[in-house]
């Protein structure tokens, strides 16, 4: 909360001010909560103090230059990050008040409920069928195959994809188009029922049609799921999320509202990203 | 002088080193596709008399009294091994050539045959008893390796005499002397006698080595992969065991020879000259080559796959047999039959171990005294007998015919799986 208050003092704070974070980075009812997280890469520190709290069934935009963190951010949250030798993170990071880094922690549970997106499609070279059932299969969410079957089905049509390849479930999924693709990797995520979905850039890949229907996902998606997405398009963060928060080198900058922040940002390295001045 | 003329000044430079570059390339590739055909043409030439035999036909007389047997009772297993079989064919040479009488002449005319050929009229007649006491069977014997020789390739050497080649000479009058397809070259094991030396129990041997060599490195090569590139904590211990890998790939085949005498032999005592200690002298040997080409093709593997399998919240253990190994399949096969490949083909340990011995039955498992297809080479090649060169080539041949189709099958099984992906 301290965090939070001392920023309200001053509404555009001075440039390569990374002294707090500017805005509601805090709130009641958290499904997330960061607080005072530092992330190593052995000797280079890539995250600096940040706290920030995301909520239930709400989409957060993670935006800001290149190398600033953000993608290192949403990693720590499933600890995807501890697939690298020497990265290091402390700090107090939860998932509904459970300890994320905590030795009893188990990761593999941990990504069963917090799932990935990965910026570039990659489905397994499999039928488009295997892959939606292997995160069940793993896991023995099914009893039986047509339990299966019926997962596989709800989870592509979630996905909104289930039209398109209903007559071709045991195609390999790598013979799908760019867009398809990454709404069978996200189809693949549901199928899991995850409580939360990290998204890292998910259609910076894509062309201007497949993005628009991820990005209607996306807003569907709210209803059953957290979401986090890390995004290099405003446009984008304006429109499919509720929050957005800020990075730059490191540091969580401003935090706030969607339409607060691209309407009225307090502070101004937010300010010169959102209207274009770098990034 | 603006910049497109300087450009165009040095453009003429830059294609002809180009022009040049290739030129030395074709002329690379061109030499060595020369003294490849060179070698093959070479080989080839000289194995082909190996893959036929010289036979003459002879009548064998095999009425009781020239079997010696008496005509009241059956004749039974130990009459039978009692006939004087060297003497019915020694009777049958002389009953073509009447006018032989001298004993010195008599000695060359039963040089015609090889001496193996009492060996197929003791075989004929045990499987057939109901010729005894009949007419005289005409049979095709092999003849001896010198006439072999001189009746195929038609040159005299100072192996075959005078008389003898009036001797041939009267055969191929009557039509008693033909060649034929030499099956026995594959269906017998090694002889003293070059017409009756055959390959089958190299090609056998070869076979069990190189079993006990695929079960033993491949599942270890494989693991011992997976372990380092995927599970190894990034530590010097590491480091060092990788380091000696990559130096063991590059230790001379012999010393593992060595190894496998002192450590198998002399230490565990397993048998001398064993498929089996050839085979495990051989792992050793090809596990450097397993292991560091499955390493890299496990490396290969794109990690946005192996992130994909983890973000589902697969075990790594999951991750890396579900979705890492498959995609590195293609490479690890491709290593291992390499590694085969070149097992199949290697010698010099095999020698330290006692697989150099001659051997005349085919081994019947991994115990059995062997040798391998390699060695064999190296055995005849050292052999005085002229017939011994055909033979020779011949069985490298047959070994590059088996390595051919080795990487025959690497390349299509990397094919297969690259197509499954």
């Amino acid at each position: 909360m301290q965090q939070g208050l001392t920023s309200e003092a001053g509404s555009v704070a001075g440039l390569n001010n990374f002294e707090a974070t500017i805005g509601e980075n805090l709130i009641d009812d958290a499904k997330i909560s960061v607080r005072h997280a530092d992330v190593f890469y052995g000797e280079k520190q890539a995250i600096f103090d940040t706290s920030l709290d995301i909520g239930r069934n709400q989409v957060i935009a993670l935006i800001g230059p290149s190398g600033c963190g953000k993608s290192t951010f949403l990693r720590t949250l499933n600890r995807m990050n501890d697939t690298i030798a020497d990265c290091r993170v402390s700090g107090s990071l939860t998932l509904d008040g459970e300890d994320i880094y905590d030795k009893k922690m188990d990761p593999v549970l941990l990504r069963a409920r917090v799932g990935m997106v990965f910026q570039k499609p990659n489905p397994f070279p499999k039928s488009i069928y295997d892959n939606v059932a292997y995160g069940p299969r793993i896991h023995g969410l099914a009893r039986s195959n047509a339990e299966l079957d019926e997962i596989v089905i709800t989870s592509l049509e979630k996905a909104g994809l289930f039209e398109e390849v209903k007559d071709r479930l045991t195609a390999p999924g790598t013979s799908l188009s760019g867009g398809q693709q990454q709404r069978l990797c996200i189809a693949r995520t549901i199928a899991v029922s995850p409580e939360v979905i990290l998204m890292d850039e998910p259609a910076s890949a894509l062309d201007p049609i497949a993005t628009a229907i991820i990005e209607e996902l996306i807003d569907e998606l709210r209803e059953n799921f957290t979401i986090a997405i890390v995004t290099h398009s405003m446009q984008q963060a304006a429109r499919v999320s509720q929050r957005t928060a800020y990075f730059h080198l490191g540091h969580l900058v401003e935090v706030g509202e969607t339409s607060r922040i691209f309407t009225n940002p307090r502070h101004q390295m937010t300010e010169n990203y959102i209207t274009g001045k770098f990034g | 002088m603006n910049n497109t003329e300087i450009v165009k000044q040095g453009l003429k430079k830059r294609y002809a080193r180009e022009k040049r570059f290739q030129l030395y390339g074709k002329l690379a590739v061109l030499s060595g596709f020369v003294f490849l055909v060179i070698l093959l043409f070479d080989i080839t030439s000289k194995a082909w008399p190996a893959f036929s035999v010289t036979e003459i036909l002879l009548e064998i007389p095999v009425d009781h009294e020239s079997l010696g047997l008496s005509k009241d009772s059956e004749p039974n297993e130990e009459a039978l091994s009692g006939i004087n079989y060297a003497g019915l064919v020694k009777q049958a040479i002389r009953n073509v050539f009447p006018e032989v009488t001298k004993r010195q002449q008599k000695k060359l005319l039963y040089r015609l045959v090889s001496s193996g050929a009492e060996f197929e009229i003791k075989q004929m007649m045990g499987e057939n008893t109901d010729l005894i006491g009949g007419e005289p069977v005409s049979v095709w014997v092999k003849a001896d390796d010198d006439i072999d020789t001189y009746y195929k390739l038609e040159t005299v050497t100072s192996r075959v005499k005078g008389e003898q080649v009036r001797f041939i000479e009267k055969l191929k009058a009557e039509g008693r002397i033909q060649t034929s397809f030499n099956i026995d070259f594959f269906t017998t094991s090694d002889s003293r006698e070059p017409e009756q030396a055959g390959i089958r129990g190299a090609l056998v041997g070869s076979f069990w080595t190189l079993l006990v060599t695929l079960l033993v490195s491949l599942p270890v090569g494989i693991a011992a992969a997976i372990y380092l590139e995927e599970f190894a904590p990034q530590n010097k211990i590491t480091d060092f065991v990788e380091i000696n890998i990559n130096n063991l790939a590059a230790v001379p085949s012999i010393v593992f020879g060595l190894l496998g005498l002192a450590v198998f032999i002399s230490f565990f005592g397993l048998p001398r000259s064993a498929p089996l200690v050839g085979g495990l002298v051989l792992s050793l040997m090809t596990l450097p080559t397993i292991i560091i080409s499955s390493r890299a093709a496990i490396k290969s593997v794109p990690p946005s796959l192996k992130e994909a399998a983890l973000g589902l919240g697969a075990s790594h253990m999951q991750t890396v047999f579900h979705h890492v190994l498959p995609q590195a399949m293609p490479g690890v096969l491709t290593g291992a039959i390499i590694g085969m490949a070149q097992a199949l083909g290697e010698t010099a340990p095999l020698l330290m171990i006692g697989m150099v011995a001659f051997i005349v039955d085919v081994p019947g498992g991994i115990f059995d005294s062997a040798t391998v297809l390699p060695v064999q080479i190296f055995l005849w090649s050292d052999s005085p007998e002229r017939a011994f060169t055909a033979l020779t080539a011949a069985t490298i041949l047959v070994l590059l015919a088996f390595l051919t189709l080795m990487n025959a099958l690497a390349i299509f099984l990397r094919n297969y799986f690259e197509k499954k992906r």
